[in-house]
């Protein structure tokens, strides 16, 4: 989120689409209701299901899943046409008036550049025109046909609401209505807040969708405002911590990344990430990356990173191909050429797509080592459950440790939520039996792989034998330790390159990212948590909730990162001259010689509104409302169908799903059409579950004991299901039994002609727990994500249904 | 941190004051006495309080957990109760279902509490011994590690990649945990590394 949930009372516009917080994030969605009470704001929900977000709402339209590009883009031709635009925000805090290259270009659903073959653009077109100055060349006056402005109004103006209507399902009239709520948005004084979740995320154009509603804000000058923002509200309890932490193939905390194969050394790495200022006098944050990435590679190998051996950098390991996401590396365990897998408190075989797969890949491991509070189905793969997990157990030869984890009552450390707010939290209950932290854990393995390896030698031991270790017992650092190693502290006295002052002395904690240098005389773990445990203690543990003025900032309550700013991109909450836009929603502002107000501000101290850009991490020092080659599917979104879609791409019939997305060969004949399975699937959460956890707890399972499917009357009636009936539902990849709830909450759609029906899968039942048997979406999904993330297109699929008798029992 | 004996020690405390002094008032002081010595103590007034945030959505709803026994001080802690904590700017006390229900997870029956070993082919799980487990994976780690490291590719290039063992992390660890998770992880070379982010 670039605001926190606390902030959403000052909105006077939510609109949710891609998520269904009123169920998947009940006590956060609580600040909506207070926007629309005491604000009169207004709620609007666009969903392919009437969910209980939708129930509250004061406007709600239906969509086909899958199509929310076509509707966005719709809604960014509405106000251009309609001059619903806040003009002094795309003009000075967007790139509106850079000019595009000449050569690129867009046709048939395709940008310029596409290799069919490779399943790959070159992007080499997709930038700016850059003058002799090394300077990106610019129009103010956005009369030039190739300002991103001009090329922007081409590329959406094909999105009438004609169009909308028949890509969407959506009905125009209620398309209009809510464009109309939204540009009212455009006043300076009004804002909107888009909040999403994995509705969004979960298509092979996810992050596209994302970028859709993100231009969409920009041009209603709607972030870093109060009440506004780009709201992901993330699915589980740390996840952005763990991606923070850089928890993935390609990723180095505080979104660092680890080289390539191409990056042959350090100087060729760096050179890719020089980020020069592409306007005079922009800050271009990132130019400050080396500091950032020298002192993670001292917090790794300590006295071991010199600068003699490009600080270790050698020492990291460098990829031959994108990610080794998880979907790889199954696709990898089917072809035999993976032998050990971990899974710490995940259950791929419920979470992962094409559950099929998912099983022969475990079924080839040598050894698979599962740590988990809980007993889960991934643990118990290679158990037969009849229908619900039917497997040869005599043939499958994986070995399987099941290891015993704390929970969270039993742990102590930081959690970071949706809003960026890193929370400490304490250990109140005894673990059970012989349950352990997962700090232990890791650290028995580790320190066991070392000794193997000081004693008995072996591959490139260095990384392993030089790795920081510095904790007062080796076997189980304390969470106090790593967070204040994660924060970073100085080796050597750090001086103030401008007056020769000391700011932090040796041994001390960094109170800033500020503080930190290329020249190994500072460590951090984790650049952007600088800040969060300094010389004055554990800023995560603070539990001020003052808020002056009721803005609702909190800014003594815990840490946000960065440094514990709480609105991303606050600057641009003032105008131009520093100002606010709304002088009732002040946020940050210009006094004539330095920034303050209620946030901290998202800018240097001393920086003059008028000379430097708010969006001081982009080179352009302005948000960009065309992302150069930045994203792997376009510098604008275009209308893509899902992988398995009843309609074939309006542009282009022969382009399926999203272009580059990555599909294995093995896959391909794993698709499915809608001649044979002609109803579009949708997963989703219910209030009362959370994923496959609280099926074990008695409680939750008594609340929702039962794997259901959600289908509408008009389908019910076209195939004979009775309310509350059986059923089958089955697609290419797989099939699972349910019992149908029929309901008035899910209409069938037209679209261009066609009727539309969508089958809701809720997606918390598994064969281990408290709850019935049952099953997950995953038994009916594709293994194909999203082009520039690799996440699952879990939320438009394919499958058929028929009344069933009950489910064969093994 | 266990909390500080706070607003809520103090209304519990006040709230007994309050009944004493009104009962007393009315002329009830020997009925008190007798009520008092039959009266169950209330639940909670002995228990140990300690902060914690709902470990299900990325809300980070604030919870207060009150147990018998304190951790702390190296006593055996049992979880009799868990609800919101009025303090937290966010959820001010309130919990949805799932919150609600968090002290019956912590005691849910499916909770793992021994290492267990499924070998090769086997219909069950055995107990085995942590100094068990934990040997057998550092040996299969190293061995793996050794037979299929990556030093350099064909070009000569040190890669230091290893990519036949994977790890995939979780979404409800602390971040220490994750940190300590990416050294380890990344200091052996594996690229097969990722979260559960996407799902």
């Amino acid at each position: 989120m670039t605001n926190p949930w606390t902030d959403i009372k000052n909105t006077d516009l939510v609109i949710v689409m891609g998520g269904n917080a009123a169920e998947a994030h009940p006590c956060g969605f609580k600040w909506v209701t207070e926007a629309k009470a005491h604000r009169g704001a207004k709620l609007v929900v666009v969903d392919p299901r009437y969910t209980r977000t939708a129930s509250v709402a004061d406007y709600y339209a239906p969509i086909r899943p899958g199509t929310d590009i076509a509707f966005l883009m719709g809604v960014i031709r509405w106000c251009m046409e309609n001059d619903k635009v806040q003009w002094d925000y795309v003009r000075n805090y967007t790139n509106a008036s850079f000019l595009v290259r000449e050569d690129f270009g867009w046709q048939d659903g395709l940008f310029s550049g596409y290799d069919e073959e490779k399943r790959d653009f070159d992007k080499e077109s997709w930038d700016y025109q850059i003058g002799e100055d090394g300077f990106a060349l610019t129009d103010p006056t956005l009369q030039d046909p190739r300002c991103v402005w001009n090329m922007l109004k081409q590329h959406v103006d094909v999105y009438t609401p004609e169009f909308v209507e028949n890509i969407t399902g959506t009905p125009r009239d209620k398309f209009l209505d809510i464009c109309a709520m939204i540009g009212e948005c455009s006043a300076p004084d009004r804002t909107m807040t888009s909040m999403y979740a994995l509705g969004w995320t979960q298509h092979s154009k996810g992050a596209q969708n994302i970028r859709g509603m993100a231009m969409l804000q920009l041009i209603l000058g709607n972030i870093g405002v109060r009440g506004g923002g780009m709201n992901a509200l993330r699915g589980h309890s740390n996840i952005q911590g763990l991606t923070d932490i850089g928890l993935m193939s390609n990723l180095i905390p505080g979104y660092l990344n680890i080289p390539t194969e191409r990056e042959v050394d350090w100087q060729t790495y760096l050179s890719t990430r020089s980020f020069t200022p592409l306007r005079p006098g922009q800050t271009s944050y990132w130019q400050n990356y080396p500091k950032f990435m020298v002192s993670f590679l001292k917090a790794m190998w300590g006295d071991a990173a010199t600068e003699e051996n490009d600080w270790a950098f050698d020492y990291l390991p460098k990829l031959d191909v994108p990610a080794y996401d998880i979907m790889r590396m199954f696709e990898l365990m089917n072809n035999d050429r993976v032998n050990l897998y971990f899974c710490q408190g995940f259950n791929p075989l419920l979470s992962i797509p094409d559950r099929g797969k998912v099983t022969a890949g475990l079924s080839k491991l040598k050894m698979l080592v599962v740590m988990d509070p809980l007993s889960t189905e991934t643990s118990h793969f290679w158990q037969n459950h009849g229908a619900h997990n039917e497997v040869d157990t005599a043939s499958i030869q994986t070995e399987v440790l099941e290891l015993p984890t704390t929970c969270f009552a039993e742990d102590e450390g930081a959690l970071v939520n949706s809003g960026r707010w890193l929370q400490w939290h304490w250990p109140g209950a005894t673990p059970p039996g012989e349950a352990k932290h997962d700090t232990w854990i890791m650290a028995q393995i580790w320190t066991r792989v070392r000794e193997l390896y000081r004693t008995e030698g072996g591959a490139f031991p260095d990384p392993i034998l030089n790795l920081s270790w510095d904790y007062a017992d080796p076997g189980e650092p304390h969470p106090s330790e790593l967070a204040r190693e994660m924060n970073g502290r100085a080796l050597a006295d750090v001086t103030d390159p401008a007056t020769g002052a000391v700011v932090v002395q040796a041994g001390q904690q960094v109170s800033g990212f500020g503080q930190l240098r290329d020249d190994g005389t500072t460590m951090a773990g984790c650049w952007i948590y600088a800040g969060s445990w300094t010389e004055d203690g554990n800023m995560m543990a603070r539990r001020d909730n003052s808020d002056p003025d009721d803005v609702g900032m909190y800014l003594n309550w815990a840490f946000a990162w960065p440094a514990n700013r709480r609105v991303l991109y606050n600057r641009a909450s003032a105008d131009p001259q520093g100002q606010p836009w709304d002088a009732t929603r002040p946020l940050v502002q210009w006094d004539g010689t330095r920034w303050g107000g209620y946030d901290v501000p998202d800018i240097a101290p001393t920086a003059n509104p008028t000379e430097v850009g708010p969006f001081i991490m982009n080179q352009e020092g302005v948000s960009r409302l065309f992302t150069r080659g930045m994203m792997r599917d376009g510098p604008f979104p275009t209308h893509m169908e899902p992988f398995e879609s009843p309609m074939a791409n309006v542009f282009n019939p022969r382009m399926r799903g999203n272009p580059v997305a990555r599909v294995f060969e093995s896959d391909v004949a794993r698709l499915g059409d809608s001649s044979e399975f002609p109803f579009v699937a949708t997963s989703y959460r219910l209030t009362e579950h959370f994923h496959y956890w609280t099926k074990h707890n008695p409680v939750n399972a008594a609340l929702q004991p039962e794997f259901f499917v959600e289908i509408s009357e008009e389908l019910a009636a076209e195939r004979g299901i009775a309310k509350g009936g059986r059923v089958r539902v089955w697609g290419k990849r797989g099939q699972v039994w349910a019992k149908a709830v029929v309901t008035k909450r899910i209409r069938p759609m037209t679209c261009d002609g066609k009727t539309v029906h969508v089958v809701g899968i809720p997606l918390h039942w598994g064969f281990m727990g408290a709850a019935k048997k049952g099953w997950g979406p995953n038994s009916l999904t594709p293994f194909i994500g999203d082009a520039n993330t690799d996440t699952p297109e879990f939320k438009a699929f394919l499958v058929n249904i028929e009344p069933a008798a009950e489910e064969p029992v093994a | 941190m266990n909390i500080d004996p706070s607003r809520r020690s103090f209304l519990r405390l006040a709230g007994a004051g309050v009944a004493a002094t009104s009962l007393g008032a009315m002329g009830f002081g020997a009925a008190e006495a007798a009520e008092a010595a039959h009266v169950r103590p209330f639940k909670l007034a002995t228990t140990t309080e300690t902060r914690n945030t709902c470990p299900y959505c990325s809300v980070a709803c604030g919870i207060i957990m009150y147990s018998r026994g304190d951790v702390k001080a190296g006593e055996t802690a049992e979880l009799m109760h868990i609800e919101g904590d009025a303090d937290h700017p966010t959820n001010r006390g309130t919990l949805c279902p799932k919150g609600a229900a968090l002290k019956d997870f912590v005691h849910a029956p499916t909770r793992l509490t021994h290492p267990r070993l499924r070998r090769a082919g086997s219909d069950q799980f055995e107990q085995v011994t942590w100094d068990e487990a934990l040997d057998k994976i550092a040996r299969a780690l190293k061995d793996d590690r050794d037979a299929n490291f990556i030093a350099t590719n064909d070009d000569g290039t040190p890669v230091n990649r290893w990519t036949t063992t994977g790890f995939l992390a979780a979404s409800a660890t602390t971040n220490e945990t994750a940190w300590l998770t990416y050294k380890t992880v990344r200091s052996m070379g594996i690229v097969g590394f990722d979260n559960q982010a996407r799902v």
